[in-house]
This record gives C-alpha cells, sequence and structure tokens, in this order.
C-alpha cells in the first residue's frame, strides 16, 4: 500500500486560515468490477460489468462501458433512473462530488447503484494506484476532478486491453459522457471517445419517452442575450456582500395569492423583508436560500392585498406590466422593508405534481406546465407526448432557470394517472405532502413471520397470561388496526383510606415483538414514521399481516400485548402501576356506539358490561382531576365521509358524533402514556422520547382575545387553568355552537405538540400544556406511530422484558429521530387534510346547499367562514364598494350591518370548478342580506331544499344497506 | 448512527484504509545520544519522540524499597496542531496523559529489579493527528528497549472505533483524527500482546455494551500488528548496532 498526503487549507471559525494536512492511502487490491478482466482477483459477487455490453446507441456500434462525470449525474438523475443505460462506472470522484453537493440525489444514485440489474459499478478511483491524481500547484479543484475522472476512463481503456491475451472476442470500450466542452476536446486528445448526454440519449434506440426525460442544463448566467432578468452574483460576490453586511441571506417564501410577490425572512430585520416583480424576486423560486440587497427607505412598500394569478397564455419570453402592485402607501407603519433578490445560495427544488398547458400549436414540444402547489412558478417542459399528457397528472422537476427565459425550464420525470382519477389525485396528495408510500419492498416483508403464524409456546411462558381475563377493545366503526384494548375488574381488598379497589389495565398490540430493532422492516416503519390516513384510503407504516392482522387486538384471537395495569381506588386515585408483556385474548372487539348500548342497557350484567361502566365511571373521574389541574378541552371541526360502497366516492358528510366511550378510551390512554412517559424519564434521563406541548405565545391570542371581547367574553389566557375556566364559562345559552368554536380558534392560537429526547431539554420544559400533565409520551398506538414503538422498545429495556439495543441509547440518533418524527406528522396530518378538501369537492360536484356559518375571522377583502355541519371553512369576499373595513376593531360594516368574528351567517355553496387544478368551493352570502352582495334566494332554493331532503332520505336507507363503510381513525389522543 | 459517513459503500474509510488496517507505522530507535535510550515513531501523521533515562538513583521522597519508581512526562510541542497553541508544561491533559502513560509502561517494566532507582521517560509528540497517547506508548517501548531496561513483553498501544456498514457494525481500528473528531465513541487499550494482559483501556464516551466485545478485540487485534512491526524494528536496530560496535573494536 502506498502512502501519500493530501493537503489543503481551510478556514476556522475565528477566521484563521488552517493547513490541514490528510493522510492518503492508495491501494493495489481494487477491483475494476469487468467480466472481461482477468487481472483482478474478483470473486463471483464482485463482478458487475457484462462482458458483452452491447450498445444502444445508434453513434457507437461498438461494445463499451459508460463514464460520467459529476454533472451528468446531477443533472440527468431521471435518465439514470430509467431502466434503459447499463454498464456504467461511478467513479468515486464523482460519488463524493455529488455527495457534497446535493444529498437527495446522492441517496437516488445509490439505490442505482445498489440494485444489481442496473450494472452500474462504483469504482475507487480515488485510493487506487494507478488512477489517483495529485491537484497540481493553482490547480482548481473541478479542473483536478475532470483530470482524475480523464485519467480514470484512460486506466479502464487499457487495463481491459491488457486482458485482452486470454480473452476471445472485442473487448469493450470506454465512453466518456460529459457535457464540458473544454474538458471534451482535452479527453479527445488523450485518445479518449466522448460524447455529450444529449446527443448519446437522443440516438439511443427501443426506449422511447427517455428524451422526454433529459434536463435542460444550461447554465443560468451565461445567457445574457435578451436577458429579461438581472444577473446573479456569483457565490464569492454573495460572500463577501453577505460578510460585509450589504447582503442578507434569507428563505423565499412565495405568495400563495400573488405570483409576482413574495418574502424571506432575514434574522437582523423584525419583519419579513417583503420582494416584489419579476426583477425582484429574479427567479427564486419557493424554499429557496437567496442573497438579498434591502432597497432604500423612499423606495420600501407594503405588501399589496390583491390576489395576482399568472393568467399569460404562454407569452412566450417576455414580461408584463407589474404596475398593478404600486399599492398606495397610507401611512408610515404600513410600510415593510423591501428588496431584492440578487443571488441563490442554494436551490430546494424538488419534483413537482401538476397538468400541462394546452398547447396552442399542434404537434408543439415546448410545453407549459402548472404546478399543483400555487407558489410554485409555470415551467417550461419539452415533450412529445403531450397529446396523452394533456389529460394526465404528471410530475415534473426543474433544471435551471437561464436570464432569458420567463419560465424555469424543467422536465418530464412521469405520469401519474388522468386528472379527475381518484388515485392519481391521492398520488397528488401523497407526493406533494412527501408521504413515502411505495409498497413494501421485499427485504421489508422478508421480516415479517409467516401468514399462519401462531404465538410460540415458549413466548406465553415468558409472560403474563392474561387470556382468561376479559379485556374489550373499543374503537370507531370499521377500524382494523386495533392497538388497544381494556379490561377493569373490582379487586378484594380496600385502599387505605378505605375505598373499594380495582385492577385496571390497558393492553396495547406488542408490535416491537415483530419489528425488531435495525432490520429493513424497522428502517422503513422508521421512515414513514406514522400511518398517514386518506378519507378513503389508508397508507401504513408497517405491512398489513401486522397492521390488520398479527398486531391488531380482534376480539377472540390470542395476541401478544403488552399492558400496563394500575390498582386504583373508586375515586380513581392510582395505588400503583405495574407493567408487563401478556398475551391476551379480547372478549369482543366493540364500536363506541356498541360499548355505549352495552353501558346504558341496565338489563345487561354480564363481565363485559359491568367492566365497561366500572372504567366508565373511573374516566370520569380521571377526566374531571384532568380538568381540575388546568387541562384544555379544545376542538377541531371533525368530520366523516359516508362513502359510496362501489365507487368510493363520498356521498354525505357529517360532523363526528363524539360519545362517553369516546372519552373514556382516551382517559384511559392518556393515565397509560402519563404512566410509561414517567417511567422511561426516570431510567433514560438522556434518551427516553417524550412529547410535550409548550405554552402558547402570548401575543398569538391577540386577535382571539379581541374577537371574545366584542362578543362580551374577557378571557384569562395567563395559564391554561385560567385560560380552561374562562373557556368554561363563555357560553351563551341560546348559541350552543358558540362555546366550540371558541375552543376550535383557541386550538388554532397554540403551538404544535412535538416529540423529543429527554436530554434534549431541562424537566420544567417537559410539560405538556394542553394535557396540562408535567411529563407525557406515545405508548398506545404502536401500529401507527413510530414513536410508541420506540416507547415500547425503552419500556421494555427498562423492565427487562427485552434486551437493550445501542441504536436505541444513542442521543444523537434521537434527535434525528424526533425531527423526522414531528416532519411526517405534520405531513400526514396536511395531506389528511387535503384529502379531506378532495372529497368535498367530490361531494359538492353538481350540488349546491344554503347552511348556517359563523365567522372565524374578518379580514381587509374577505370574512372567513366555517360551517359547522360539514367543518369546511372558506373566504366569503366582500366587495370593497360596499363594505368598509375597521383595521381597530377587525369588523367589516356596510350600512347598519355589521359583520364580526364569531357571528352567524348563512352561505351558500358551490363548487367552482372552472380551474381543473385548483377546484374550489364557493362560499355566497345568504344572510344578513345586502342587495347587490347576497345571494337572492328564489323559489329554486326552495325547490332545492325539498329535493335535497329527498336525497337525504334515499342516501339514509343506503347507508343502512350498506353499512359504514367510513376507515377514518379517531382522533389524536 | 453516529458516524455513518465513516466507512463507504466499497468498504474503505475516508483515508483509504480499509477498517481493520493500521495507519503506516514507521520508526526508528537511538535518535539521540544524550538520553539512555530513544526512540522516534510515526503513526500515519501523527508523530512522536521519547527519551529514556535511567535507571539511576531516585530521588529521596520518590524512593521505593519494592521496585523502580517510573516518572513519566508527556508534552505536545506549540506546532503539533494545526492551530498554533501555546501549550503549559503540565498542563491537565499532559498530567492525565503522564499518567496513564505511566501505567501502561510500568505494567511492562520488570520494576523489581531495581529498587530505590527511577527511570524517567519523556515524550514529545512532534505532530498530533488522532492516536497520540497509543503512538507515545510504542514510542516508549521502543526507548526503553534502547535503553536497555529489562521488559516484560512489548507494551502496544492500538485505539479502535464504531462504524456501520450497511447498518451492519463494524469497528474501525487506528482511528485516525478525522474519524475521532467525527464523535463516535473511542476504545483506547494498552496491552502486553505475548501475554494477553491488558494494562489500560480508555473508552471516550460510552458505547453500548452489545459493541464492547467486538470493539475490544479489534483493538487487541491492533496491538498484536503493532507488536511485529515493533519486534521487526528492534531486530533491524541491533543488526545495525552489532555491525557498527564491529567496526569500532576493529
Ligand atoms: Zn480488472
Amino acid at each position: 500500500m502506498q502512502w501519500t498526503t493530501k493537503t489543503f487549507l481551510t478556514k476556522t471559525k475565528r477566521g484563521n486560515v488552517l493547513k490541514i494536512v490528510r493522510e492518503h492511502y492508495l491501494r493495489d487490491d481494487l477491483l475494476c468490477g469487468s467480466a472481461v478482466c482477468n487481472i483482478c482477483p474478483h470473486k463471483d459477487d464482485e463482478i458487475v460489468l457484462d462482458n458483452k455490453p452491447e450498445s444502444i446507441c445508434k453513434l457507437f456500434d461498438f461494445e463499451h462501458y459508460l463514464v460520467l462525470d459529476t454533472n451528468v449525474v446531477l443533472h440527468q438523475i431521471d435518465v439514470l433512473e430509467e431502466n434503459a443505460l447499463k454498464n456504467i462506472i461511478i467513479l468515486q470522484t464523482v460519488l463524493e462530488e455529488v455527495k457534497h453537493q446535493n444529498t437527495a440525489i446522492f441517496q437516488r444514485l445509490l439505490e442505482i447503484v445498489g440494485n444489481k440489474n442496473r450494472k452500474f459499478y462504483s469504482f475507487v478511483n480515488e485510493h487506487h494506484k494507478d488512477t489517483y491524481v495529485e491537484r497540481n500547484p493553482h490547480e482548481k479543484q473541478n479542473d483536478r476532478n475532470d483530470r482524475a475522472i480523464r485519467r480514470a476512463a484512460s486506466w479502464y481503456a487499457s487495463h481491459l486491453l491488457l486482458s485482452k491475451s486470454d480473452f476471445d472476442g472485442k473487448i469493450p470500450q470506454i465512453i466518456l459522457l460529459t457535457d464540458d466542452e473544454n474538458n471534451r476536446k482535452i479527453a479527445q486528445k488523450e485518445g479518449i471517445v466522448c460524447c455529450t448526454v444529449k446527443e448519446y440519449v437522443e440516438n439511443i434506440t427501443g426506449f422511447a419517452g427517455l428524451v422526454d426525460k433529459l434536463s435542460k442544463n444550461v447554465i443560468p448566467e451565461t445567457c445574457s442575450k435578451d436577458a429579461l432578468y438581472p444577473a446573479h452574483l456569483t457565490p464569492s460576490q454573495i460572500h463577501s456582500g453577505i460578510r460585509g453586511g450589504k447582503l442578507y441571506q434569507g428563505t423565499f417564501h412565495a405568495s400563495r395569492d400573488n405570483f409576482l410577490e413574495g418574502t424571506a425572512v432575514v434574522s437582523s430585520f423584525d419583519k419579513p423583508i417583503l420582494l416584489q416583480g419579476h426583477s425582484g424576486i429574479n427567479r427564486a423560486i419557493d424554499g429557496d436560500i437567496v442573497a438579498i440587497e434591502i432597497l432604500p427607505k423612499e423606495e420600501w412598500r407594503k405588501p399589496s392585498d390583491i390576489v395576482l394569478e399568472d393568467k399569460a397564455d404562454d407569452p412566450g419570453d417576455t414580461l408584463e406590466e407589474e404596475a398593478l402592485l404600486n399599492t398606495k402607501v397610507d401611512s408610515e407603519d404600513e410600510i415593510t422593508p423591501t428588496g431584492k433578490v440578487v443571488g441563490i445560495i442554494r436551490r430546494k427544488w424538488r419534483q413537482y405534481c401538476g397538468i400541462l398547458l394546452p398547447s396552442k400549436f399542434p404537434g408543439a414540444t415546448r410545453h407549459l406546465f402548472t404546478p399543483a402547489e400555487k407558489r410554485i412558478p409555470r415551467v417550461r417542459i419539452e415533450t412529445r407526448q403531450s397529446d396523452i399528457l394533456i389529460s394526465q397528472r404528471i410530475l415534473v422537476a426543474l433544471d435551471s432557470w437561464p436570464r432569458n427565459s420567463r419560465y424555469p425550464l424543467g422536465h418530464f420525470v412521469r405520469s401519474l394517472g388522468p386528472i379527475g382519477d381518484k388515485d392519481a389525485e391521492n398520488e397528488v396528495i401523497l407526493l406533494e405532502h412527501d408521504v413515502p408510500h411505495a409498497r413494501f419492498s421485499e427485504a421489508v416483508l422478508a421480516c415479517l413471520p409467516p401468514d399462519d403464524f401462531k404465538i410460540p409456546e415458549e413466548e406465553i411462558k415468558k409472560r403474563v397470561d392474561l387470556r382468561s381475563i376479559c379485556i374489550c377493545s373499543v374503537d370507531p366503526p370499521g377500524c382494523t388496526d386495533i392497538d388497544d384494548a381494556l379490561h377493569a375488574r373490582p379487586l378484594p381488598g380496600l385502599s387505605p383510606d378505605g375505598l373499594k379497589t380495582y385492577e385496571v389495565g390497558v393492553h396495547i398490540a406488542d408490535v416491537t415483538y415483530f419489528v425488531r430493532p435495525n432490520t429493513a422492516l424497522d428502517k422503513e416503519a422508521a421512515a414513514r414514521s406514522t400511518t398517514v390516513y386518506l378519507v378513503d384510503r389508508r397508507i401504513d407504516m408497517v405491512p398489513g399481516l401486522l397492521s390488520s392482522n398479527l398486531c391488531s387486538l380482534r376480539g377472540g384471537e390470542e395476541r401478544l400485548a403488552f399492558s400496563c395495569v394500575w390498582v386504583v381506588d373508586e375515586n380513581a386515585n392510582v395505588l400503583s402501576t405495574k407493567f408487563h408483556k401478556s398475551v391476551i385474548k379480547s372478549s369482543s372487539a366493540m364500536t363506541y356506539e356498541e360499548a355505549q348500548i352495552a353501558i346504558d342497557d341496565s338489563t345487561r350484567n354480564d363481565e363485559i358490561a359491568s367492566s365497561l361502566r366500572t372504567l366508565n365511571s373511573l374516566a370520569k373521574k380521571l377526566k374531571q382531576k384532568r380538568l381540575d389541574n388546568g387541562a384544555l378541552l379544545l376542538a377541531s371541526p371533525e368530520i366523516r365521509f359516508q362513502v359510496d360502497s362501489e365507487t368510493h366516492d363520498p356521498i354525505e358528510v357529517q360532523a363526528k358524533k363524539i360519545m362517553d366511550t369516546n372519552s373514556m378510551v382516551e382517559e384511559f390512554m392518556l393515565l397509560a402514556n402519563v404512566s410509561v412517559a414517567e417511567r422511561v424519564a426516570t431510567d433514560y434521563p438522556r434518551c427516553a422520547l417524550l412529547r410535550r406541548h409548550p405554552s402558547p405565545q402570548p401575543h398569538s391570542f391577540d386577535t382571539f382575545l379581541k374577537a371574545a371581547r366584542q362578543q362580551g367574553f374577557e378571557l384569562d389566557v395567563s395559564t391554561n387553568k385560567s385560560f380552561s375556566k374562562s373557556l368554561n364559562e363563555a357560553v351563551i345559552p341560546d348559541r350552543p355552537f358558540f362555546n366550540t368554536l371558541l375552543r376550535i380558534m383557541a386550538t388554532r392560537c397554540m403551538q404544535q405538540a412535538v416529540y423529543f429526547p429527554s436530554g434534549s431539554r431541562t424537566q420544567e420544559e417537559f410539560y405538556h400544556y394542553g394535557l396540562a400533565c408535567p411529563i407525557y409520551t406515545h405508548f398506545t398506538s404502536p401500529i401507527r406511530r413510530y414513536a410508541d414503538v420506540i416507547v415500547h422498545r425503552l419500556l421494555a429495556a427498562s423492565i427487562g422484558a427485552d434486551v437493550s439495543h445501542a441504536s436505541l441509547l444513542d442521543t444523537k440518533a434521537a434527535d434525528a429521530l424526533c425531527d423526522n418524527l414531528n416532519y411526517r406528522h405534520r405531513q400526514a396530518q396536511y395531506a389528511g387534510r387535503a384529502s379531506v378538501a378532495l372529497n368535498t369537492h367530490i361531494l359538492f360536484k353538481n350540488r349546491e346547499e344554503i347552511e348556517s356559518a359563523v365567522v372565524l375571522a374578518v379580514k381587509r377583502n374577505a370574512l372567513q367562514v366555517l360551517i359547522p355541519k360539514y367543518g369546511l371553512e372558506g373566504p366569503i369576499y366582500l366587495p370593497s364598494d360596499k363594505f368598509r373595513y375597521n383595521e381597530e376593531e377587525h369588523v367589516q360594516i356596510c350600512g347598519d350591518v355589521i359583520l364580526r368574528t364569531f357571528d352567524e351567517l348563512t352561505v351558500r355553496l358551490t363548487l367552482d370548478s372552472s380551474n381543473l387544478q385548483h377546484r374550489k368551493l364557493v362560499f355566497q352570502l345568504v344572510k344578513p342580506s345586502i342587495p347587490g352582495v347576497s345571494y337572492i334566494a328564489d323559489e329554486q332554493v326552495e325547490k332545492m331544499e325539498i329535493e335535497e331532503i329527498d336525497k337525504k332520505e334515499n342516501e339514509k336507507k343506503r347507508k343502512e344497506s350498506t353499512g359504514g363503510k367510513n376507515k377514518k381513525k379517531k382522533s389524536k389522543k | 448512527m453516529p458516524g455513518p459517513d465513516l466507512l463507504s459503500s466499497q468498504g474503505l474509510r475516508l483515508d483509504g484504509r480499509r477498517p481493520n488496517e493500521l495507519r503506516r507505522i514507521r520508526c526508528k530507535l537511538g535518535v539521540f545520544t544524550q538520553p539512555d535510550g530513544s526512540a522516534y515513531l510515526e503513526q500515519g501523521n501523527t508523530k512522536v519522540l521519547a527519551a529514556v533515562y535511567g535507571p539511576h538513583q531516585a530521588s529521596k521522597s520518590k524512593s521505593s524499597s519494592e521496585g523502580v519508581v517510573v516518572n513519566c512526562q508527556y508534552s505536545m510541542a506549540t506546532f503539533s496542531t494545526g492551530e498554533r497553541k501555546n501549550r503549559p508544561r503540565g498542563d491537565r491533559k499532559s498530567q492525565e496523559m503522564s499518567m496513564h502513560l505511566r501505567q501502561a509502561l510500568t505494567a511492562a517494566i520488570k520494576t523489581e529489579m531495581y529498587p530505590r532507582s527511577q527511570i524517567d521517560i519523556y515524550v514529545e509528540v512532534l505532530q498530533a493527528d488522532g492516536g497520540a497517547y497509543c503512538a507515545s506508548v510504542n514510542a516508549s517501548t521502543l526507548a526503553l528497549i534502547d535503553a536497555g531496561i529489562p521488559l516484560k513483553a512489548y507494551v502496544c498501544s492500538c485505539s479502535a472505533s464504531m462504524a456501520y456498514k450497511d447498518g451492519v457494525p463494524e469497528p474501525l481500528l487506528d482511528v485516525g483524527h478525522v474519524e475521532e473528531a467525527a464523535g463516535g465513541v473511542t476504545l483506547t487499550v494498552a496491552s502486553l500482546p505475548s501475554t494477553g494482559s491488558i494494562a489500560l483501556l480508555e473508552l471516550s464516551h460510552r458505547l453500548h455494551s452489545d459493541y464492547f466485545e467486538t470493539v475490544l478485540s479489534r483493538a487487541m487485534q491492533g496491538c498484536r500488528d503493532i507488536e511485529i512491526i515493533l519486534d521487526k524494528a528492534v531486530r533491524e536496530h541491533l543488526a545495525e548496532g552489532w555491525t557498527k560496535q564491529d567496526v569500532i573494536t576493529i
């Protein structure tokens, strides 16, 4: 082995220049991976490249391997992912550069290399004694890397040639793919065959559509001819500008309503920086990290509150007038710091879902693509399949945004299905929310037990046998992933205070028995983090065999469980807690409704009914205690769809019914979660996975409190206890929904609860504001939440029921895990909401309704209203010539009609389908009636209402016949 | 998982070594004439000088009738790291290192042969690139041999840490600075490979007990590999030395 050193300079945090010398070993035992070679000591499974790599490219009629340069991988990853190109050598130089520049692409590349069928060989040229090149003095790193790539390419050619003596047939040649003209010139001089990607791919036969995936990676700043946009600064100009305090770094957020406006949050300014117009935004796309120059104060503006859509009907490469944006500034305090984007520090592009805009010219290959996300501008793509794609939802990747192009350039990645098709629309929701939803891989499925799994006898011996105890589960109707079950039974003795005592148990599916740490199954579940519930589809965290069968605590079947058993007195004081693994046999899997009936039916005196009654009465006491401590009863409008059994289209919607039994199950789940949290936090001070709910920011309540005051209620938000108390008192007798509405609005003022490792926070910060408990975690739903899986493992190790694992106790890993959990949970929530919106739109197709509504917020040009019946929310736009907005009081005034937050209205609902991608519900004011604004109800409406009633009658019958088809899961605990 | 990038998908470390390979070790005995014994040792970019005086009569306060008193002094040169730092002699870290050195070396020296005497060992780290302690122990062993002090066996030191390849744990031998800085656990062991006994064992962070055995056995393997290298150096030095003396006598 040869030894050398690499020397390079870097800067320390203090700004001193530091010389770093690293060792670098050069080896002679690295393999070339070719089947032709008889020099390297390959083992059979180490040969990747074919001995007869047939050419699929018309330009080259000889067998060859391809060597790619870094930019080819970075830009053309979509082409590489297609199963077309094979026998490719990925050099370590390339691999490292890709990793450095874009981790997402790096992961995708590793995926391809890992796929044996693709025949991608990664060659460690940087440590090979014959292919390592040292950087020359004054040579740029890029030039050195290009040289290393050329050296490796020619080494391969000569290495394979050396094997010729023993090999009958043609020796494969090496072709270097690079788009760098200079590099090609030098390579040709050195005798290396090279080609641009475009030429190579365009001449490939037999893979239609591959050309569409070619990225159009022009270097954006070189296109200065006919430039529409100002040039971006170079990275070094940006760097010195930021250091000199002339420029600022921020993340660009495009406005949802106005495509020519955006903001960027910069740490040294209180308000976000306003960026307006084509040149102000200067090709920044939502999420990009940009460099901003602040304009002189006299040019500062206020955000325009108009809605502006990019309506341009493919105008070619021109920019339109921007006069619309110059809104009048009335007073000094309205203006916000305004700036312009002068450079891009890092692009945060992903792949976007959307549709093609119809082109005016038949047979054209250049098309405009409109993304589903309104914050993303339209994209110019080239495709020859537009007549097929025009009716499809498609996925597009961005490539570059040259100065002379009005739109960014991109390329087609794949089609998701016909527009309006349920599966395609769901796919869009999942992709846009980054929900991993591919089928479980073979490696994951290989971790599963056999379909006819029986609990082994020796496993039963290790556990507490609770099969003889009357345990039951209570869930929403149609629930197939039952992860909790309960029991309660009176105990003979009395408590020290002379009270009756009970044994109460919560039994949770023992998922960790099946999901072992660091297996492919475990990694997949960790990546997914949660099961995602769409209205008509469930994306499981673990495969169906576990989620709906082996782990689901079905009635009458023996299942493995993790039990938390308390002794409580009749006042629901916990006297003792114990945890153990168990084997149970649920007596009955009930719905909330069935359980409620069993409790209420006084003629039933069987074991299940009496156990449920005990649980119910204890739960009420637990709840009261919780409320006394200051727990908040929060509300969010939740609805369920009745789904047609054949088409899976929603046919009716209703608000969720909440029964006593919902709350009963919830109380015991909370108790179990708290008990487990206390235990794991004591045993693992640094790496216990907990859940905290931070206290809300005081100012976030401002608007809410003002609105409540207008209705005559002073709310005290200083602590959760006082807040809870004043919420309880804020009741208007003849408006029963008012209190719920208050709670809905209060919920929105609060922060999200998050997972965290116990070592990262102080004890005081563990507090869960909403539940008013000092410590909390998730233990009760391991089938559908990965956090619970981790907590199960921690608890099992803590009680000695299972071994602990190194990754479990790793605090760094715990941090990364929590970040992913929080991200996935948020995305899952958004995806769920998007799915509800999609189904609401389907429901309102060809339908209109008059409903009562309440005002959630008063805006400058609109009212935000909520329809309690559907849990729907939307704006009613108010014309400015009729209404006057009082900014102080947040009210809209028209004559003697004053509209305030919390007011009740009547509105008309219809669906506007004029934009296929953004169908939206239209809300129109009916009452109070204001001439020229309100919708005038005529006889038609009456007629329609009669029809509605008939329809409902019909549907009721239908419902009875089809039964509850809904699979929506209970709300979060 | 910590340090996921320490092993490439091809199974090579950042500097091109495989997990079970030592850094390049080069050493020389008898580099100075003034001390009774001396040695210079390079382990990759970590470079260390060791000098031994004694055994000589112990000062009254330290003297022991049980055996020889081993006195170690470890220090780092101002220029030994990338950022130049003035290091006062006897700062906390050096004192700790001196103590650890003493523990490892005392285990190897046949102390009972020299009661009421003292051996002084000075170690200077000229360049630090990870594993300075290991290099110091290895250099001191050579210096002691050069001084002709009777040892029970070679005492060698080597480190190992944890990395993962495709999720499977794989310990790394002879950890360099970059790998150390990646934040994983480093296990350092000083042992007498020919007897199999361990003179010193240190862990930089907490290591899960599941991994302890594999990491320790890799570090012990490293000690055995180092012993072979040191032994070869000693033999070469002695062979060289005899020829020189022959020249003088003639
Ligand atoms: Zn070969």
